[in-house]
């Protein structure tokens, strides 16, 4: 499945005050995997994505994708070569329209900037059809849920499931290569993490995303993952398949705890 | 009387008794009301207005300036929101004992100011304090008269007051705006007059007001039963009209939107030409601020940068046009005519937006605010300074600015309010239209996305760096414009314009009018610059200049504690600031999916 390596971290550490959110941590993905971290709450997964993305400055180590190194890029041009995201707490531009929040991020894939808009010149309209289009392609991955009267209202109004369900396809809009996905099915029941699992899983067979993913959920962890890499205070303590890494015995110390010494 | 809620779920439970009240509001109500009555006649409003009458020979505005407190505060002090679904009294006695409480609280405290201005001499702090004020107090009558006729009008307009509660709705509204028109029309009576002689109407002019000033009992009474009747009889039909426009399909409403657009372009072009000069240069000033509130507009309205020091492109406007065009100007004087010097404006106002931009836009929120400014006084005080004086004439400023030459067709200048309202018109509809097309366009998306969460927009891949300094500099060109057709207008320019008064005063019709939405903006400044004034610049109200920061400062609390996002809102805005309430509508509407909504179409998607 897996093709050319994309990105490669190189003993990437960051450390806040005197903590090491993130300590040596070796890690790659290639073209087409779907790969899980996991770990325990404070793990230091969601400042792994965040040093990724650009959002937070690693101490040390490199960032390489597609062999250049976005040490010193600010997101925006992180997200311009390729790698786009979702947050963990939903953060959605609440008082746009589901519509606008799609189209508002292909903004590093277009370019007209005030001359075209001022005199609606032929380029301008047919970049706003092509953003137009794009966004209601992507909104429609989703089904009807997200298009039809929908497209116009504020992303406000949608439920929780929604929220997270345009956070992904925010990300999608940007064209991506790499799709971070911060716990995607956080706070979702059964019914819809499983049909998110099924979607996960078209973002790479239907669109060619390769997909770096955060999830507590072990079963859709299960159900997508080519590989799964565990953390644990900062560190890389696994990487494997689910099978192997369910079974290690220092993952379920990290999760469960070490039993006490003695205690039968 | 809840004719507005049709739904069974409101219940109406009998009247409180009249002396079942909740005496520590009235009291405090009552107190708020002598502290606002002392403190309007102390700054000096009812001995100012005096001389300005409403309606010969009964009232003066002076008199109005005191007169309206009680009764506003008995209205008040028993208001109480309906909700539905929530049980409410039904009115009665009591209303109308907390509306007389209220009033003779603040009366005797109107009394107590009648008897210290009496006995005391306290004109060092305030100047105010003296014999003028005692004798418009007492109606040149004796101190006891005086206490008590103002404890009974008191008394008798918080009663008033509280009676509005009693009426049916539709006549609380009618009499509202009877009064308000009554008061509107005296006010307007110099515009009104200018107005007139422009459509031969003096006839009806000269029938309504006294040669003196002021309206005459028939025209008062007129202009009520014409207000009155409009809200009985005409408001359900203007209502009836509006909610056909909201039914239009997106079609028809374009095409009524653009014909109400056509409407008003001719009515911009038609009707300064009736208008006299007072009118014609109340309407000049007006569109200079209107120019600069729609160019502040995109930055605070769109991208959400605060800038405390959009003055600064202002001056930067009027100052390169004057020291381009003067023949007087001290240092560099080309004397190029005022439609060259505009080109070389635009690209000084880019200058200026990239260099202050650039420092300043890295910054969010409150910081950015103090930045920017401080960068307003910087400008201005540079320009002062005697290391520019060479250039900028310092304090002396640029006198001599020839007027805007427009391809020889035309002559601009000051003298003329006509041309001045012309040229201004066509800057604000060249910036009316960069709006529009900005705010629908990538640029405008990404500002929005910006205003919305600044992380999350550089996360999806905008460089918010540029596209605030965009934003930036869009609004320093609008804003150089007006300084340039200011400096023509003028003839002069001096630091002292260019105050950091301004800047608020642009940021206050902003926000008073709407922030984000073009129509609030046209509406902030005909209201607060036509009505008021600007900073240096005489209102309808020129009466009231005297008081203008007041009513200004007044009017913007007054907005953000009951209207937040404006006269006209942005519907974006106030769903931000109504975010509880929208949601609940929405709701009832059953317009919010709900979580559940996953469930059942589970399998939808594939």
């Amino acid at each position: 499945m897996s093709g050319e390596r994309l990105l490669t971290i190189d003993s990437l550490s960051v450390t806040f005050g005197g903590l090491d959110a993130l300590k040596n941590l070796d890690f790659h993905v290639d073209e087409g995997e779907i790969v899980s971290v996991i770990g325990p709450n404070g793990a230091g997964k969601t400042t792994f994505f965040n040093m990724i993305s650009g959002m937070v400055a690693p101490t040390a180590g490199d960032i390489v994708f597609r062999g250049e190194s976005l040490l010193g890029f600010d997101p925006n041009q992180v997200t311009a070569r390729g790698i786009a995201r979702t947050f963990q707490n939903v953060r959605l531009f609440a008082n746009m329209t589901i519509l606008e929040n799609v189209m508002v991020a292909q903004h590093c894939r277009t370019k007209q900037g005030v001359f075209g808009a001022l005199f609606n010149t032929p380029g301008f309209r047919r970049e706003e059809e092509e953003i137009r289009a794009h966004a209601e392609k992507v909104l429609g991955f989703f089904g009807t849920r997200l298009i039809g009267y929908r497209l116009h209202q504020p992303a406000s109004v949608l439920s929780y499931a929604n929220r997270r369900r345009l956070e992904i396809a925010r990300a999608m809009a940007t064209k991506p290569t790499i799709i971070l996905l911060d716990e995607p099915v956080a706070g979702m029941n059964p019914k819809e993490s499983e049909e998110l699992t099924g979607l996960i899983g078209k973002l790479r067979s239907e669109w060619g995303f390769t997909i770096v993913m955060i999830e507590h959920d072990m079963n859709v962890v299960r159900d997508v993952s080519d590989r799964v890499v565990v953390l644990d205070h900062g560190e890389t303590i696994a990487q494997g398949s689910f099978e192997e890494v369910s079974t290690d015995p220092e993952v379920i110390e990290a999760y469960l705890g070490r039993p006490v010494e003695g205690a039968s | 009387m809840t004719a507005h809620l049709e739904s069974g779920t409101h219940e109406v439970i009998p009247a409180r008794g009249g002396l079942d009240q909740n005496w520590r509001k009235l009291l405090r109500y009552g107190g708020l009301l002598a502290l606002v009555l002392v403190f309007v006649s102390l700054i000096g409003m009812p001995v100012k207005l005096d001389s300005r009458i409403v309606v010969e020979p009964y009232i003066s505005m002076g008199y109005l300036s005191l007169l309206w407190l009680p009764a506003l505060l008995g209205y008040t002090v028993s208001a109480e929101k309906v909700l539905e679904g929530m049980a409410s009294h039904a009115r009665g006695a009591h209303e109308l004992v907390a509306g007389a409480i209220v009033g003779l609280v603040g009366g005797a405290g109107l009394a107590l100011l009648i008897w210290g201005l009496d006995t005391r001499d306290l004109s060092d702090p305030l100047v105010n304090w003296g014999d003028n004020l005692l004798g418009l107090l007492t109606f040149n009558e004796t101190v006891g008269y005086g206490m008590l006729v103002w404890l009974g009008i008191s008394t008798g307009l918080g009663l008033l007051g509280g009676l509005l509660h009693l009426l049916p709705r539709t006549a609380t509204r009618a009499v509202l705006t009877a009064l308000l028109a009554v008061f509107l029309v005296s006010a307007l009576e110099s515009a009104l007059d200018d107005i007139s002689e422009g459509f031969r109407l003096e006839w009806l002019f000269e029938w309504l007001f006294e040669a003196r000033g002021g309206l005459t009992p028939k025209g008062a009474i007129a202009v009520a039963v014409v207000a009155a009747g409009y809200v009985v009889f005409g408001r359900s039909r203007a209502k009836a009209v509006r909610q056909r426009y909201d039914a239009m399909p997106t079609v028809e409403r374009t095409r009524a939107n653009a014909a109400l657009l056509v409407l008003a372009g001719v009515a911009v072009v038609v009707l300064p030409m009736f208008l006299g000069k007072l009118t014609n240069e109340l309407l000049a000033n007006v569109g200079l601020f209107l120019l600069l509130a729609l160019g502040l507009n995109i930055v605070v309205g769109l991208a959400g940068i605060l800038d405390l020091g959009y003055v600064a492109f202002f001056a930067v406007g009027g100052y390169t046009t004057a020291i381009l065009t003067s023949p007087q100007s001290p240092g560099l004087s080309p004397e190029l005519p005022w439609l060259v010097a505009l080109v070389v404006v635009i690209g000084m106002a880019t200058l200026a937006g990239l260099f202050i931009g650039a420092p300043v836009i890295r910054m969010r929120g409150d910081y950015l605010a103090i930045v920017t400014l401080g960068f307003g006084e910087i400008i201005r005080l540079t320009v002062r300074s005697d290391w520019a004086s060479g250039l900028t004439g310092g304090a002396q400023g640029i006198t001599g600015i020839p007027g805007a030459g427009i391809f020889g067709v035309a002559e601009v200048r000051g003298i003329d309010p006509q041309a001045v309202f012309y040229l201004v018109a066509f800057f604000c509809a060249v910036a009316i239209y960069v709006s529009w097309r900005l705010e629908r366009s990538r640029l405008g998306r990404a500002w929005m996305a910006v205003r919305e969460d600044e992380s999350v927009a550089e996360a999806m891949g905008i460089n918010t760096v540029n596209v605030k300094l965009m934003a930036f500099v869009v609004g320093a060109i609008l804003a150089s414009f007006s300084g340039a057709i200011f400096a023509a207008k003028v003839g002069s320019v001096f630091e002292s314009s260019f105050k950091i008064l301004v800047s608020i005063v642009i940021l206050v019709v902003v926000i008073v009018g709407g922030m984000g939405r073009i129509a609030g903006v046209i509406a902030g400044a005909v209201v607060l610059i036509g009505v008021l004034g600007g900073p240096n610049q005489p209102g309808l109200l020129a009466e009231f200049s005297e008081f203008k920061l007041l009513i200004y400062g007044a009017l913007l609390v007054w907005m953000m504690l009951k209207r937040p996002e404006g006269l006209i809102p942005n519907v974006r805005r106030s769903r931000e600031l109504h975010q509880e309430e929208f949601l609940q509508d929405a709701w009832l509407r059953g317009q919010v999916d709900a979580d559940e909504e996953g469930n059942t179409t589970g399998g939808a998607t594939a």
